[in-house]
């Protein structure tokens, strides 16, 4: 049932090379010992951590769109957490949802405005970004009064969301992978799925077709601002505190990962395997490094590089699909696509 | 091939964008199993005519009668249920998609996998590979390769085999061959003849003259918004109609004002 | 705009003919937001305090919008400039302060960076497919992981200290009556070079044109190539100026510093009436926009405003911007299909 030919033309199948070239270079060159990088927990936490995210940006930008929010909503989600259930010591579970109600309220806003104007999604959820950073610092100052808050969530809380499983292993990878599965099942198996990538094909044409395509673009901000959300809820758990964070860098670690993965930026082609892998072979290079005897300061570097062969490689094998001819027919013209 | 009641009828279609009248006064017919072209340079209204037609727009005055019966298209899908489909010069394939996908954007068709419907791949594949099959190309075979990696022609021919499948009964081409070398064009102009065989009206907008000879049986010229001539085939020549399409003066004469220019 | 409107109007039509251009409409936006923080922060945000803090601010991103704004004029991004800022910042810490070589050395070397990573980002746009965020992002990482791996391994820090000599320092980091930066007039000079490239040159034409259409642009026979990296150049260029600006200021200079310009210098220039898609955009809008993002941004300090609902008033402000250009931009092409 597997057709071998269809793997090498999925959006994936570059995807899995960079994950491998990069194993290997680390091998040969880093002098890593691939039985002590295998499973271990570094690396693990943060591609689980990166990765929910990285899925629902991922068939945003499938979808033809893109979401910068996400940057501020991971510690929103966090704040909102660790400020009604740590600060205020309502029940845990009215936090969780708290937090969860705000990714859906920012990811309607980010998804009305795509399509009531024709501002592009790129800068209206740069606008809801900045707008987001300050709503966490001012609720977290004006509230409590500090940039931190902590919060001690009861055990059955601890147990789903911020356990670490034999003492190393946060409990998120096994949603990370959850939820990697479902949405695998949802976009390559079933109808709504198969709208995503027409929306990102072409909107009118996919709009002429019938699909819904305004509803399925809210929907999808909503997913991606609620998965962002969720991350922040499972890291206050676990953390016990939550801050006002600083750093943006997720942001750029979510699009390498989900360009890495074979998701093109125009849109209409990708895959949610590619973007897990594509999450595990940022994450590698990442952490990796530790193991390695390659001084970690150069990591960047090597995502930088990375990064550009990946999607040049990804480049060729988009293309090789697209100008496949059947073995037994002579070869045809083959078609400009740019 | 017949001489039923028309399939589609404009009456009296004005259409004006605030202060801008587009189209004047617009009436044509199109009969099931006839191929109606529709002629008129740039900037002569062939778009939002087309647009009327397909319900993108709405016209200011006049009707549009389906069957004889005066309809109103709120929106493109009323005019689709309605059986008119639109084939656009660029787009309404995915290039990124398989061929099976494609075909289906919007109506895939499922199969029950324990309690979930899933997309059914196979039969997707299968339906559209014959479908596309039996408009005549028969280079396709494999319903999992890119649309991206069909030629401009074999897209076309894949979007009118699509409409067809579909239960489309007026057909609107919309330039099919303006972007296409001469084989590929031929390619598309049989098709549109074998989706006049299955009895579809068509209306093939072109500024092809050459083209549009090849497989109308009627044809309307458009200049400025109003319908400045409408004749059956083999009442004008060639040169009578590409005169029509130059805003009445002749080629002979715009000619000699070219090379009087130089 | 038509040649009737203003040649039967006199002077209501030109200023008819005015406000129907997209700087109108940030210009309109600038000046009321001004008042609105004049009005809340009294005499000190009118006078030198307010003027010379917000001036600061507009000219570091102001210098690096400018070339920010012609790329996305062109159609492209440039996510780099994040990177290149604290290198430049570093290098001339590391050449003048570490190995204690003249400053101008200094200076030569962190401006080439910055035209070296341009040059790397315009070859890699034009020479691949891949599409100049996903390029830029990774020469971001790459000149980060560069800055910090030579940083820690020459200096043994993250960050570096440097002091500059008197020429240095007067002309690029003093402060002006002890307020105003020297930058400020550097910027000046950015502007009147930028405006004369894009609207008085041949060049600023092919900007536009590479921004409406990149093939129609090279069948024109405009060297798109060239143009690209040129462009580019400028703003690695740019960052790599401030950085070095900012070096000579304060004497010191950090690895982490600069990823806070990307996204302000986005926002400048889309609060300016550039189009994201490329193709749109004048130099006053970009300066227009640049001093609204730095009023607001600054004179949240003088309002009495809480600072910290200052994100969500420039987040605010970005959006409402973006939406009435988009408004603007709908009444002045309603005005041009008006029949006549």
């Amino acid at each position: 049932m597997i057709n071998i030919r269809v793997l090498l033309h999925s959006p994936a199948a570059a995807s899995i090379l960079s994950l491998i070239g990069t194993l290997v270079f680390y091998v040969v060159f880093g002098g890593v010992e691939l039985g002590q990088l295998v499973g271990a927990a570094s690396w693990l936490n943060f591609a689980a951590n990166l990765g929910i995210v990285a899925i629902p940006v991922g068939l945003l930008m499938i979808a033809g769109e893109l979401d910068i929010s996400i940057g501020a909503m991971i510690p929103a989600g966090a704040m909102a957490t660790a400020i009604i259930s740590g600060y205020y010591e309502l029940p845990i579970i009215f936090g969780i949802l708290g937090a969860l109600s705000i990714g859906v309220i920012v990811g309607f806003i980010n998804g009305m405005l795509a399509i009531r104007t024709t501002v592009p999604s790129l800068i209206i959820t740069l606008g809801t970004l900045v707008v987001m950073q300050g709503v966490v610092l001012s609720a977290s100052k004006l509230l409590t009064g500090e940039a931190s808050v902590a919060l001690l969530a009861p055990d059955w809380a601890k147990f789903l969301f911020g356990q670490l499983i034999g003492a190393s292993h946060q409990v998120i990878i096994i949603w990370w992978v959850a939820i990697t599965v479902v949405l695998a099942f949802v976009v390559h198996l079933t109808r709504f799925g198969n709208w995503i990538f027409a929306m990102g094909g072409d909107r009118e044409s996919a709009r002429n077709t019938g699909i819904p395509v305004d509803r399925m673009t809210i929907y999808l901000f909503i997913l991606s601002a609620t998965s962002a959300s969720f991350v922040g809820v499972c890291q206050a758990i676990l953390f016990n505190s939550a801050q006002v964070s600083g750093g943006m860098n997720i942001i750029f670690n979510v699009i390498v990962s989900v360009v890495v993965g074979g998701v093109l930026l125009t849109g209409g082609f990708g895959s949610v395997i590619g973007i897990f892998m594509g999450t595990l072979t940022f994450a590698i290079v990442n952490q990796g490094i530790y193991f390695t005897q390659i001084d970690r300061n150069w990591s960047s570097l090597i995502v930088g590089v990375m990064l550009l062969l990946a999607v040049l490689m990804n480049e060729s094998f988009r293309k090789m699909a697209l100008n496949y001819v059947g073995l037994k027919r002579t070869k045809t013209k083959a078609v400009e696509n740019e | 091939m017949s001489d039923n009641k028309a399939v589609i009828e404009l009456r009296n279609i004005d259409k004006s964008f605030g202060h801008i009248d587009v189209l004047q006064n617009v009436s044509l017919k199109v009969n099931a199993g006839e191929v109606l072209c529709l002629l008129g340079d740039n900037g002569a209204g062939k778009s939002t005519l087309i647009k009327t037609m397909s319900g993108a727009y709405r016209p200011t005055r006049g009707e549009i009668l389906m069957d004889g019966v005066a309809t109103h298209f709120e929106r493109p899908r009323d005019a689709q249920s309605a059986g008119i489909a639109t084939v656009h010069q660029f787009g309404g394939t995915f290039p990124l998609m398989s061929i099976g996908r494609s075909f289906f954007a919007g109506v895939e068709p499922t199969k029950q996998w324990g309690p979930f419907h899933i997309f059914d791949r196979k039969k997707a594949n299968e339906i559209a590979v014959k479908a596309v099959q039996d408009f005549g190309i028969t280079r396709i075979n494999d319903g999992d390769r890119l649309v991206g990696g069909l030629s401009g022609g074999e897209r076309q021919s894949m979007a009118i085999a699509r409409a067809v499948h579909f239960g489309a009964r007026v057909l609107i081409l919309d330039e099919p061959t303006a972007a296409l070398g001469v084989k590929q064009a031929a390619h598309v102009l049989r098709i549109v003849n074998q989706a006049k065989r299955r009895g579809l009206a068509v209306v093939f907008i072109t500024h092809q003259v050459m083209h549009a000879m090849a497989v109308g049986d009627h044809f309307a010229v458009l200049i400025r918004g109003g319908i400045a001539a409408d004749f059956r085939k083999g009442e004008k020549t060639r040169e009578e109609i590409s005169d029509l399409m130059a805003g009445g003066e002749s080629m002979s004469d715009l000619e000699s004002q070219i090379e009087g220019e130089a | 705009m038509s040649t009737d409107s203003i040649a039967s109007g006199g002077i209501a039509a030109r200023i008819a003919g005015f406000v129907r251009r997209p700087e109108a409409g940030t210009l309109a936006g600038l000046i009321i937001v001004y008042v609105v923080f004049a009005v809340l922060g009294g005499g000190l945000f009118i006078g030198a305090p307010g003027w010379s803090s917000f001036l600061n601010m507009a000219a570091e991103v102001g210098i690096i919008a400018l070339p920010v704004g012609l790329l996305m004029i062109a159609g492209e991004l440039d996510i780099s400039v994040g990177a290149v800022l604290p290198a430049a910042s570093l290098t001339v810490a590391i050449i003048s302060g570490h190995y204690d070589l003249p400053v101008y050395y200094g200076v030569a070397a962190a401006l080439a960076v910055g035209l070296m990573v341009g040059a790397i980002n315009g070859f890699l746009v034009t020479r691949t497919t891949i599409p100049s965020l996903i390029i830029t992002i990774g020469t971001m990482f790459g000149t980060m992981g560069l800055t910090l791996g030579f940083t820690v391994m020459i200096a043994g820090s993250t960050g570096v200290f440097m002091t500059p000599d008197d020429i240095s320092r007067a002309l690029l980091g003093q402060f002006v009556g002890g307020m105003f930066r020297v930058t400020i007039f550097w910027w000046v000079a950015f502007v009147v070079g930028t405006f004369y490239l894009l609207h008085i040159s041949r060049w600023g034409n092919w900007v536009f044109a590479l921004g409406g259409d990149r093939e129609s642009a090279r069948n024109a026979g405009i060297p798109t190539r060239r143009l690209t990296i040129g462009l580019y150049m400028y703003s690695g260029f740019a960052a790599a100026f401030v950085g070095v600006s900012q070096v000579i200021t304060f004497q010191s200079a950090q690895v982490a510093a600069g990823q806070s310009f990307i996204f302000n210098s986005i926002m400048c220039v889309v609060i300016g009436g550039v189009l994201l898609t490329g193709g749109a955009g004048t130099v006053f809008g970009i300066v227009f926009g640049t001093l609204t993002f730095a009023i607001v941004n600054q004179g949240i300090f003088f309002s009495g405003i809480d600072p910290n609902f200052g994100s969500i008033i420039i987040g605010t402000l970005l959006l409402a911007a973006v939406l009435s250009n988009d408004s603007f931009r709908q009444m002045a092409l309603s005005y041009a299909s008006k029949k006549s």
